[in-house]
């Protein structure tokens, strides 16, 4: 309960600021506290008995406000708990509050949540990243030891490179999607950000496994992660796609991505440049594929059974309209819009089907890499953290800026990005590590013996310490 | 010149499985609305569907049952489109990959024995329904004043959606394949049939042209949830479309509803109204996998279908097609048939008795075979009765209405009512004699080859023994005295 409520008193101390949490219930979260404590006094404790954990608030949570960080469910309270939400609650986690994010997912700065921007704790100025801002922002600041995420197209991993954090996205089908609501089903995957790979092993450990309830989920067995990361980076070939620094790559950014490649380098792993030649398709092809899938996914958001409705309407096609327009955000309306007209009679052949072809040859691209090396490094953003609105009327150029990350969420396989240095501004700079498919634990490896060698995810925001 | 009607019909099934195609919530019809949906039929944030393997299943049978090809693999798709019974926005189907491709259907038309080519059967799931009026304030003629309400109990029932080709040329023979489609389902357990409750519905894809000619603009009507719904509507519409062009017009492409209060069709949307769906692969569902074991295991639990058994009936048992096509109307009926067989009877008696008494006695009181009064154990008793002599065919009619009645076994009704026929030889020659005494004329007559008074002598022998003799032992002995 202390840890609970310590946590709580740095969340009301800094939340408002940063604006990182959409709900925060500190009754219902004492409440749990309470019931951990007893179960520490049963003798029944388990590793995260008593760690609160914030949620980023698409995790239906029973009870609590499940928002999307949308006007449409501004004021929906789940009646059911995720299986995320559950795997928690059976080991005994806290939930302490409901992490912001850009609406549905949808983003990469976080500035498109209606419950307004995320402040990023290293500069009140730059964007948290996003779509998991809020939980990113959170585990900065320390308000939250940890926290969950999803990722589609980066959204764990950017925002854990814009603020500093170790996060990681598990291989497609590690861990259930049911209750998380879904942005695009084919590349969701929720996943955990939190202050070291230590501590993500250990919650990956309590969120893995077959869940019968979501029919992608993959019944295969979930690898002991902590003790795999006993095996350190030594003889570990990693692969240097000869894609990656390009001229799109900030300077202040390759520096400190190189630099920690020496450093792995350092302890007793080897380099070999890899090729992924369909690399520069990933984008196009993802906002494809993902505003598809979002614009059937959203569908049910119609005002008819739950969630915003209009006020006013004439008939239903009015009804459906105002309740739309009126619940959903600009950027969600302009997915929903692509999505609908890629799927559309005439279009569907030259996009959408062209897009699941693309996306083949970019799976197959990361196959024939893994045959020379055992993961791939590079950064996860191609800059630090922007200026809350510099590009916040440049759609493209921000769809753009996944260039490192999205090219993973099309073949499914999972990646992390952990703190290795500071870009202009002081701002942080992350380095992306992939693995192959279910080599959650070799990543993990990687990053810990890199953390142990290094500080660079010691470190706090100013005034945050 | 004549003009031929050209018909193809789109069935939905309702598979009778326990649970939903996609959640596990009950598939239980009338039930207090919204109290049979669950997280995943409401359309929850964060829900996602799970496949019922029954379904599958029934699909499997299905495809096995006509003769279809059966996918190892196939693929659910979303069919986007907004509406208030659909929760989810989409409807999860299957498009370009259904789980059966072809296959055919036997119907009997007349006397004549016709092969309907299937398209394709897939699976899918249903809709809610749009209430608008309140079923819990129906008595008190309460609405929900100009609201609609929203039932979601139906959404997520599984179907299966059979498609056939434009094989029929009439309403008849529309009919026909409907009644056989209908009887199948049934026979292979996947569909309950029952209709009125929506169970089993069809669309007719009606068009109309000069014989030889390509095929006209068809019109499709929606939702005809009974076989004389389904005749009238074709009937109307083929009629509406002749008229239509005689008059110098031209069939507009539409969908039409069917209004069985005027009997006439009526426009529903035009194909320019018609939706752009937008169908994608659902990635919700990993592609359905059928192995060539899961087949194989389902194929072997399949009961023995009514074509083979047609055959059976036809060829072992010298039975004409028509009867045979009577017997395999259903699975219950046929079983009746083969236990009585089983039971001795003679195949040519248990097949008039299935088909005539029996099933005019279960029509009369609104049964199906299934809940037959009378088992087919007891009517194979009874019918012994016939074989051996004891009764005569009225008498055992009268044995049949009394058992049904729960007068008990064969045997005693027989003693009961005094029924048994006079076989006795002394008795009936006695009989006999006196007849001829007396009808000295006819004897004479029939002598001179007037055959017509044998028959008048038989019917005095009858009515001199009360209807009890048994009428062939009759005839052998006037035969006989009189040769």
């Amino acid at each position: 309960m202390e840890l609970a409520r310590a946590y709580l008193d740095r969340i009301a101390r800094h939340g408002a600021a940063l604006n990182a949490f959409i709900t925060v219930d500190p009754e219902k979260t004492l409440e749990q506290a309470r019931r951990a404590d007893e179960r520490i006094a049963r003798g029944e404790a388990q590793p995260l008995t008593g760690i609160p954990i914030a949620h980023k608030d698409l995790f239906c949570a029973r009870g609590w406000k499940t928002t999307c960080g949308s006007r449409m469910l501004a004021d929906w309270i789940a009646p059911y708990d995720a299986h995320v939400i559950e795997s928690f609650d059976r080991a005994g986690a806290v939930l302490l509050g409901k992490a912001n994010m850009d609406e549905f997912a949808m983003g990469s700065s976080n500035e498109n949540s209606f419950f307004g921007p995320v402040k990023n704790p290293w500069d009140a100025a730059a964007v948290p990243g996003g779509s998991s801002g809020g939980s990113a922002a959170a585990v900065a600041a320390r308000l939250a030891p940890a926290a969950t995420g999803t990722d589609t197209g980066g959204s764990i991993r950017q925002p854990a490179s814009f603020t500093g954090v170790t996060g990681l996205r598990p291989t497609y089908g590690r861990v259930s999607r049911y209750g998380m609501v879904a942005f695009a089903s084919s590349l969701d995957q929720g996943g955990v950000l939190a202050a070291s790979a230590h501590d993500c092993a250990m919650l990956l450990s309590v969120m893995a496994g077959f869940d019968a309830r979501d029919s992608t989920c993959v019944d295969r067995p979930v690898d002991d992660y902590e003790r795999g990361m006993r095996d350190g980076v030594r003889g570990m070939r990693l692969g240097i796609p000869k894609q990656y620094f390009t001229a799109d790559l900030a300077a202040d950014v390759a520096q400190p991505i190189l630099g920690a490649i020496e450093q792995l380098k350092a302890l007793g792993a080897t380099v070999v440049e890899v090729d992924l030649p369909n690399q520069h398709l990933s984008v196009p092809v993802y906002y494809v594929i993902a505003p598809a899938e979002a614009s059937s996914n959203l569908s049910r958001f119609d005002g008819v059974r739950y969630g915003h409705r209009a006020a006013d309407y004439a008939d239903l096609n009015e009804m459906y309209a105002r309740t739309r327009a009126e619940g959903f955000g600009a950027e969600v309306k302009r997915r929903i819009l692509i999505g609908t007209y890629v799927l559309s009679h005439g279009y569907y052949d030259a996009y959408y089907l062209q897009a699941q072809r693309l996306r083949r040859l970019i799976a197959r691209d990361f196959s024939e890499a893994f045959k020379a090396c055992d993961l791939i490094v590079g950064p996860a953003a191609p800059s630090v953290a922007y200026d809350l609105g510099s590009k916040a009327t440049d759609p493209v150029q921000m769809y753009l800026d996944d260039l490192y990350t999205i090219p993973i969420n099309l073949a499914g396989l999972p990646g992390m990005s952990i703190p290795c240095g500071f870009g202009a501004k002081g701002r942080p700079v992350g380095l992306q590590m992939v693995g192959n498919y279910w080599d959650e634990a070799r990543m993990l490896a990687a990053a810990h013996a890199f953390q142990q060698a290094t500080d660079w995810h010691t470190h706090t925001p100013p005034g945050f310490g | 010149m004549s003009w031929e009607i050209v018909i193809g019909l789109e069935t939905h099934a309702q598979l009778a499985t326990r649970s939903k195609i996609f959640s596990s919530a009950p598939t239980r019809f009338g039930a207090e609305p919204n109290t049979q949906a669950s997280a995943v039929d409401l359309a929850l944030p964060g829900t996602l569907p799970v496949l019922n393997r029954t379904a599958v299943e029934f699909a499997i049978r299905f495809g096995l049952a006509v003769g279809g090809e059966i996918a190892e693999r196939s693929v659910f798709a979303r069919k986007n489109y907004f509406y208030p019974d659909l929760p989810k926005g989409y409807q999860i189907s299957q498009y370009e990959r259904p789980v059966v491709a072809g296959g055919s259907l036997a119907i009997l038309v007349g006397d004549e024995e016709k092969v309907v080519r299937l398209t394709r059967a897939h699976l899918e799931e249903d809709a809610g329904k749009s209430l608008h009026e309140d079923p819990r304030l129906r008595h008190s003629g309460a609405g929900f004043q100009g609201m609609t309400g929203i039932d979601l109990n139906r959404a997520g029932t599984p179907l299966l959606e059979i498609v056939s080709e434009p094989d029929m040329r009439s309403s008849a023979e529309a009919v026909a394949y409907a009644k056989a489609l209908h009887a199948l389902v049934r026979w292979i357990g996947i569909c309950d049939g029952n209709m009125q409750e929506g169970s089993f519905r069809c669309d007719a894809n009606v068009s109309v042209r000069r014989p030889g000619d390509a095929l006209g603009t068809r019109c499709e009507i929606k939702n005809l949830n009974s076989f004389r719904f389904l005749q009238q509507a074709i009937d109307y519409e083929a009629r509406r479309q002749v008229e239509l062009i005689e008059d110098g017009g031209k069939v507009v492409q539409e969908t039409r509803l069917f209004d069985p209060d005027r009997g006439e069709t009526r426009p529903m949307r035009s194909k320019e109204d018609a939706h752009d769906y937008r169908y994608f692969p659902d990635p919700d569902l990993l592609p359905l996998e059928i192995s060539p074991a899961w087949k194989e295991g389902v194929g072997a639990a399949m009961p023995r279908l009514p074509q083979a058994l047609r055959s059976e009936y036809r060829e072992a048992h010298g039975l004409s097609g028509y009867t045979s096509a009577l017997l395999t109307e259903s699975r219950e009926k046929s079983e009746f048939f083969s236990a009585l067989l089983a039971q001795g009877v003679p195949p040519t008696l248990a097949a008039n008795w299935t088909t005539g008494e029996m099933s005019a006695l279960l029509n009369d009181r609104g049964l199906d075979f299934a809940a037959s009064p009378v088992a087919a154990t007891q009517l194979a008793r009874l019918l012994a009765r016939i074989h051996d002599g004891t009764l005569s065919a009225k008498g055992a009619k009268e044995v049949l209405q009394a058992m049904a009645a729960g007068e008990g076994d064969a045997d005693a009704i027989i003693e009961r009512r005094g029924l048994r026929q006079i076989s006795d030889a002394g008795a009936l020659e006695g009989a006999v004699d006196s007849v001829l005494a007396a009808n000295a004329r006819q004897v004479e007559d029939y002598r001179a080859g007037k055959a017509k008074a044998f028959n008048s002598l038989v019917g005095q022998v009858m009515k001199a023994t009360g209807g009890k003799a048994n009428p062939g032992q009759v005839a052998e002995i006037l035969k006989r005295k009189l040769g």
